[in-house]
């Protein structure tokens, strides 16, 4: 008896991967499902928040008379429209200029051993830490200086500092995973690097390019500490200063709230979990190779 | 993608290359990984440049390539760091920088007043305060995220049914833009009208005063980071288990290690470049993350839940009149702050790795 069950309990260690007893199943399962539902929950309830007449708005019920008011009114009463179109101009000007800026460094930094190279690739890991609370009180004299203040341009030219040195560090990532033969097959063929990078590796890091700008593009559109410092005035604000309007302006409309949040994580989400495989690699990869 | 590739080497190399212009951009071109090198003279059946003219050629193409940034951090990183720094050491207020009202300019008459601020924002209790909270904060939040994400990480690395589906329910809090999920949850944590409540008080339990009470609050805007943080912590954790060869547990079967064993001595460290990586990422995010306090509670109730960096755009764009210096003397404390810690922690891991 005593051998059978050590036996068994052998076999059980032996097991082959990815099989498992029942009681284990039940209890991945159980675990994953929890965790899932608490992952998923907050965002389904702002959905079914958004659907919900406003007398309704913070009732337990699931879905009760559903209904698109809070939408229309958002579209037709608000600000939101403007705001969503500030937000998509000033993340998208971004996004443009910083993967653009930035592909040439990746490139340079993860191809070519130079002088400089060092402290280059510091610079950019240690400007990714950088608290904003440093650079805010002089970008923000600097932008009254230049005029910029409550202009879209202003928070591009901030936003570039965080999206530069962020992109550069992801293409240098991208990059890495591209092999050398290619560079070099280029060379033989008598391309400068210039050339290399344009004709060869560009097209090649198009999924990388995607990607470093996708990831740029919502760290703009979410982000909240200049944009609350430097728009002003509801026909200036971006969405994150917007919303913020919704809970002490409109006095908590709740209802508006949630359909606006819902409008404003929509296409992010969507691009997002398209994009998440490789956003990871890149991040990681150029850390720990840095 | 290999296709791709050769396709467009031949379009390159049809569309502008006569022998002369090839032979002289290879020169130029040279990389300076010796491997590289060697395996394009070899091909070129080789051209005897001056190694120093050769490098400082490729040098060139770099420092070219990298131009763009360089300007960019200078410009708009670099000097306002230093504006900042220099700013921290002056008494600036809203009311003595130079401003332009209308067609009028009015000039700075703000004074250099050496390390004052410092020594005033040190001497203050506030900042130890601030300082003790921001620091568990930190270690809060990051802890739990990355015992959560190692979890979650550890369940989803095999093969079962819904394992897809399981992730993506997972993921989806990183794909909400920050700034929408804290007002999901502000609306969840409502005292009055919240979900949270009635499903407590469904329960019989009284309701709890979320973002009302210093010590509630405290654990609503950790919770709620930790919400926010597990998807990247789970995901960069599960991409690293999946890069540890799969021989390695195989053998480790076969010796008869138990599934703790293997995850104690395979798994884990396996997983320590990608851990110390997002430990080191996390750890300053949260240390600087601005939104979910600022958003979630103000800071308050009162200041209890007020972070280094929440005070330091408080001092700048909340109070009035808004100090500048004040702001940047936080900001600069912030910065060495980190500094000290990212100093710290490559020092011990270093140590770490000659142990090893």
């Amino acid at each position: 008896m005593t051998t059978d069950s050590a036996l068994s309990a052998k076999a059980a260690s032996a097991r082959p991967r990815g099989k498992r007893s029942a009681l284990a199943s039940a209890g991945l399962h159980g675990t994953l499902a929890v965790a899932a539902v608490i992952a998923v929950f907050p965002v389904l309830w702002i959905l079914l928040t958004s659907l919900k007449p406003a007398k309704h708005a913070i009732s337990t019920d699931f879905v009760k008379e559903p209904t698109l008011d809070n939408y229309r009114y958002l579209v037709e009463s608000t600000s939101f429209l403007t705001w969503f179109g500030n937000s998509v101009l000033v993340a998208g000007i971004t996004t443009v200029l910083g993967v653009f800026i930035a592909a040439t460094t990746g490139y340079a930094v993860s191809r070519f051993k130079f002088p400089g190279m060092k402290p280059l690739m510091w610079t950019l890991l240690i400007t990714q830490m950088f608290p904003m609370a440093i650079l805010i009180v002089p970008l923000y004299n600097l932008m009254g200086d230049l005029g910029l203040l409550n202009q879209p341009l202003g928070l591009v030219i901030t936003y570039l500092t965080i999206a530069v040195p962020f992109c550069a560090w992801m293409m240098k990532g991208f990059f890495d995973t591209i092999p050398v033969e290619i560079d070099e097959s280029g060379r033989v063929d008598g391309l400068n690097p210039f050339g290399t990078f344009w004709r060869l590796i560009l097209p090649l890091a198009k999924p990388g390019l995607a990607v470093t700008g996708f990831y740029a593009f919502i760290t703009a559109w979410g982000e909240v500490a200049y944009a609350s410092a430097f728009m002003v005035g509801d026909e200036h604000l971006t969405l994150a200063g917007g919303l913020q309007t919704f809970v002490t302006q409109y006095t908590s409309n709740w209802g508006a709230m949630s359909a606006a949040s819902i409008l404003i994580a929509i296409p992010a989400a969507f691009f997002f979990l398209f994009a998440q495989r490789h956003l990871v690699a890149g991040m990681t990869a150029g850390a720990t190779k840095g | 993608m290999a296709a791709h590739t050769s396709q467009s080497v031949a379009k390159a190399a049809d569309g502008e290359t006569g022998p002369d212009a090839g032979s002289a951009v290879r020169g130029r071109s040279r990389r300076t990984d010796g491997n590289a090198g060697a395996k394009a003279g070899g091909k070129s059946g080789g051209s005897n440049r001056p190694g120093l003219k050769r490098a400082l050629a490729t040098h060139w193409y770099a420092w070219a390539m990298i131009t763009p940034v360089v300007l960019v951090l200078g410009v708009i990183i670099g000097w306002p760091l230093v504006r900042g720094v220099y700013l921290s050491l002056t008494d600036a207020t809203e009311r003595n920088v130079g401003r332009t009202i209308g067609v009028n300019h009015i000039e700075a008459t703000y004074q250099f007043i050496g390390l004052d601020n410092y020594a005033e924002v040190l001497a203050d209790p506030v900042f130890l305060q601030r300082l003790v909270w921001t620091v568990t904060w930190t270690v809060a939040c990051v802890s739990v995220t990355f015992a959560l994400g190692l979890g979650l990480a550890t369940l989803l690395n095999r093969e079962f049914k819904g394992r897809a589906a399981y992730r993506m329910a997972l993921i989806l809090p990183w794909a909400v833009p920050g700034f929408v999920s804290v007002f999901a949850w502000r609306f969840l944590f409502n005292r009055d009208n919240g979900i949270l409540n009635k499903i407590l008080e469904g329960g019989g339990i009284s309701a709890v005063p979320w973002l009302d009470d210093p010590t509630w609050a405290k654990i609503a805007v950790i919770a709620v980071n930790v919400w926010l943080g597990v998807p990247f912590m789970m995901v960069a954790l599960l991409g690293g288990m999946q890069s540890i060869p799969g021989e390695l547990y195989e053998a480790a079967e076969m010796d008869g290690a138990s599934p703790w064993q293997r995850f104690r001595h395979i798994t884990l460290p396996g997983l320590r470049t990608v851990s110390m990586t997002v430990i080191l990422l996390s750890t300053i995010w949260t240390f600087n993350m601005f939104p979910v306090i600022f958003l979630l509670t103000r800071g308050g109730p009162g200041d209890s839940t007020e972070i280094l960096v929440t005070q330091a755009f408080r001092e700048a764009f909340v109070t009035s009149p808004r100090d500048f210096a004040v702001s940047a003397t936080w900001g600069v404390l912030i910065l060495l702050l980190l500094t000290m810690f990212a100093l710290v922690y490559r020092r011990s891991l270093r140590k770490q790795g000659e142990v090893w």
